[in-house]
């Protein structure tokens, strides 16, 4: 048995996420990852944004950094960049990093900057009530899609890859042996990483699907369902593959990292010009 | 004094050296005008002395850039103008509430919206006040030469160390952008302050344990584990929603800047003491307000100026002294009456007379004087 006392903060659990909540078995596979690693708990800053899936890191025994929704990224750039020894991990809903943090996040992305993102992807806002994100299922309902979501999704690695991570990948919850391999991966690539984790959110997001998800354990079962993994989607037509979850280590590439070739740029400067 | 260095530079110039001279090691920035020199000069600077400066995508991104690096132990800056100062305004909140140093500089421009981008102003003063939500400190800086955009960088630097709060440093296009000569002052002649840093390591308990009218003493991210959070929080720096709790910390916060004016205060008074005639002004506006006192008292006339360098918090006990034996209090500035506001809360309406500019152009001498044709004095 893993033992998470190592790294959890014991006094300040219970955790506010709803039972059956995706984010608590993220965080497990986030600790799990990182202890393989074998960082020092010093070295590590664990920074969110706004949102449930943020909540995590008042619950982890890390340098840790609540920010301001869609702000993760932004905070965690200047950490990285002024200190760059630091192992910086990001951990942001689908919302906070892609809707108002999505700038943010297509910047960090182009720089390549050493850091891990974790998208806690429910495909709805939790924490506001559930209302549509740009994750939500074509046609789902939620709070402010009642008559059913008209807007298209986005695709996190899609978006992560065209503007420039060097590492991505995508898990779900339920998957969880195969979530603990890419999150470990994604922490041990140099550069930009993003895992796209595909996970629910039953009190806001299925509640008010109950067709599509009559249970919270229907949400699940729906990820295992629908996962196909990257090797056997290859063979599968755009057709076959609608509504499917594709699952995998999408990409794993080298690409200068950022806040080395910064440091190369002042090392040619110090004991020269000053 | 010897090795003395003397330069004929920018406002602008003269903000990122005062920020060197205060010991800046991290800037994140996004280009507008009229600040953008300042992130020029920095982009050099920084990585050739051993710092960093990025671009960031947005002013957001910016000041989020900053705080992170400074909760690493880095002074740290970014600078701006109004529209960019616009896009500050939450995260210069989260800054107050998690009490995080850092230095905002905001070249102001005329607006609203894209106004006048290369056009000089006062368009903030009442934005940097009043501009996040929620109560919170405020402390503001408005230099009014190129020599004290140098020296009111280099004591912005210093209180937001001392205070560990956000501290703004309002300039505006004609000092930005002005040339004057002034003298760099040598190393060590202006005493540069450095947060107070716990030295333990491991878990970090109480990072926020502080007595009422006294900053938090927060470590380092990377010496020991602590928690920085947004959300109103106890002395361990998690979330709390006890009502003593909310009540004695957001006190807490303005009360550490507030209770200490004699460190945060500062301001210029010329001729005030037997005024007549008072006038309240900032920045490159009281320029003109100082040769307007100086015109005035050459025909016999006892004007004088009061010019907070502080802005906010208002040096209110000393300007109210001087605005009460005044017959008249004249106020100049770049805007439609947002100083006027201050001197009506502390004096009486009748006795205000304000000159106001917003057509993109400096207010002069003369128009300051031509308001005082007609009173009776
Ligand atoms: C600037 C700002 N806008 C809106 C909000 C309200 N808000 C808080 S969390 C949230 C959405 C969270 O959704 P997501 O990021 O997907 O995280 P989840 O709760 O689903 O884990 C919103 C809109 C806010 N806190 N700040
Ligand atoms: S509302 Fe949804 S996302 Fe938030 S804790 Fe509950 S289940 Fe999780
Ligand atoms: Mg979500």
């Amino acid at each position: 048995m893993f033992d998470y006392s190592k790294y959890l903060r014991a006094s300040k659990l219970p955790h506010i996420w709803c039972p059956g909540c995706g984010h608590g078995i993220v965080m497990k596979s986030i600790l799990r990852a990182i202890d393989k690693t074998g960082w020092e708990k010093d070295d590590i800053v664990v920074v969110s944004g706004i949102g449930c899936a943020s909540r995590l890191p008042g619950y982890v025994d890390f340098n840790t950094l609540h920010t301001a929704h869609g702000r993760a990224l932004a905070f965690a750039t200047g950490i990285k960049l002024a200190k760059p020894k630091m192992h910086v991990i990001v951990v942001s809903g689908d919302g906070d990093a892609l809707a108002i943090g999505g700038n943010h996040f297509i910047h960090a992305c182009r720089r390549n900057i050493d850091i891990t993102t974790i998208v806690f992807n429910n495909g709805i806002y939790g924490m506001t009530g559930g209302q549509y994100s740009p994750t939500t299922p074509d046609g789902d309902r939620s709070s402010t899609s009642p008559l059913g979501n008209m807007e298209p999704e986005f695709d996190v690695v899609k978006i992560a890859e065209g503007a420039g991570a060097t590492f991505t990948a995508r898990g779900t919850s339920y998957h969880v042996p195969q979530l603990d391999n890419y999150i470990h991966k994604a922490l041990m690539h140099k550069g930009f990483s993003v895992v796209d984790v595909i996970e629910a959110c039953y009190t806001t997001h299925g509640r008010v699907n109950k067709k599509k998800y009559p249970s919270n354990i229907d949400m699940l079962k729906f990820q295992k369902d629908n996962a196909i993994p990257i090797e056997k989607a290859k063979k599968l037509s755009e057709k076959e593959l609608e509504g499917k979850i594709i699952t995998g280590i999408f990409c794993e590439k080298e690409r200068t990292e950022f806040t080395e070739k910064y440091q190369k740029i002042i090392d040619s400067f110090s004991g020269g010009e000053k | 004094m010897t090795g003395s260095k003397f330069e004929f530079i920018q406002g602008n110039i003269a903000c990122a050296k005062g920020a060197a001279y205060a010991g800046c090691s991290f800037f994140g920035g996004y280009p507008i005008t009229p600040s953008t020199e300042i992130a020029e000069y920095m982009s050099e600077y920084l990585p050739k002395n051993g710092g960093k400066f990025i671009q960031m995508e947005d002013e957001i991104a910016s000041l989020g850039s900053i705080i992170g690096a400074a909760l690493t132990g880095a002074k740290t800056m970014t600078s701006t103008s109004g529209p960019g100062f616009s896009l500050m305004q939450e995260l210069i909140g989260y800054a107050c509430i998690a009490e995080v140093p850092v230095v905002i500089v905001d070249i102001m421009r005329g607006g609203p919206s894209t106004g006048l981008p290369t056009s000089p102003a006062q368009s903030d003063l009442l934005q940097a006040k009043w501009g996040t939500h929620g109560d919170h400190p405020t402390i503001a800086l408005v230099p009014s030469s190129v020599e004290e955009m140098f020296t009111e960088t280099v004591r912005a630097f210093n209180l937001a160390e001392y205070f560990r709060t956000p501290v703004l440093v309002l300039g505006d296009e004609i000092i930005g952008h002005m040339r004057e000569k002034i003298r760099i002052p040598d190393p060590g002649e202006i005493q540069i302050i450095n947060r107070t840093v716990p030295d333990n390591s491991g878990i970090c308990p109480l990072p926020y344990a502080s007595d009422s009218g006294k900053p938090a003493c927060i470590p380092n991210f990377g010496k020991s584990r602590f928690h920085v959070t947004g959300l109103n929080h106890d002395i361990t720096g998690f979330p709390t929603m006890d009502p003593a709790i909310v009540a004695r910390e957001n006190e807490r916060i303005l009360a550490k800047i507030y209770e200490q004016r004699e460190i945060v205060d500062k301001w210029e008074e010329i001729e005030c003491k037997d005024a007549d005639i008072l006038m309240l002004s900032v920045g490159s506006a009281a320029r003109a307000a100082e040769e307007a006192v100086k015109t005035l008292r050459n025909k016999g006339i006892k004007a004088g100026l009061f010019r907070p360098l502080t802005l906010w918090p208002f040096p209110k006990d000393t300007f109210v002294k001087y605005a009460e034996r005044a017959k008249y209090i004249i106020v100049p500035e770049m805007n439609l009456g947002q100083l006027k506001t201050v001197a009506e809360r502390f004096t009486k309406r009748s006795k205000i007379i304000p000159v106001n500019l917003v057509n993109g152009e400096p207010i002069s001498p003369e128009h300051i004087i031509s308001v005082t044709n007609y009173l009776n004095i």
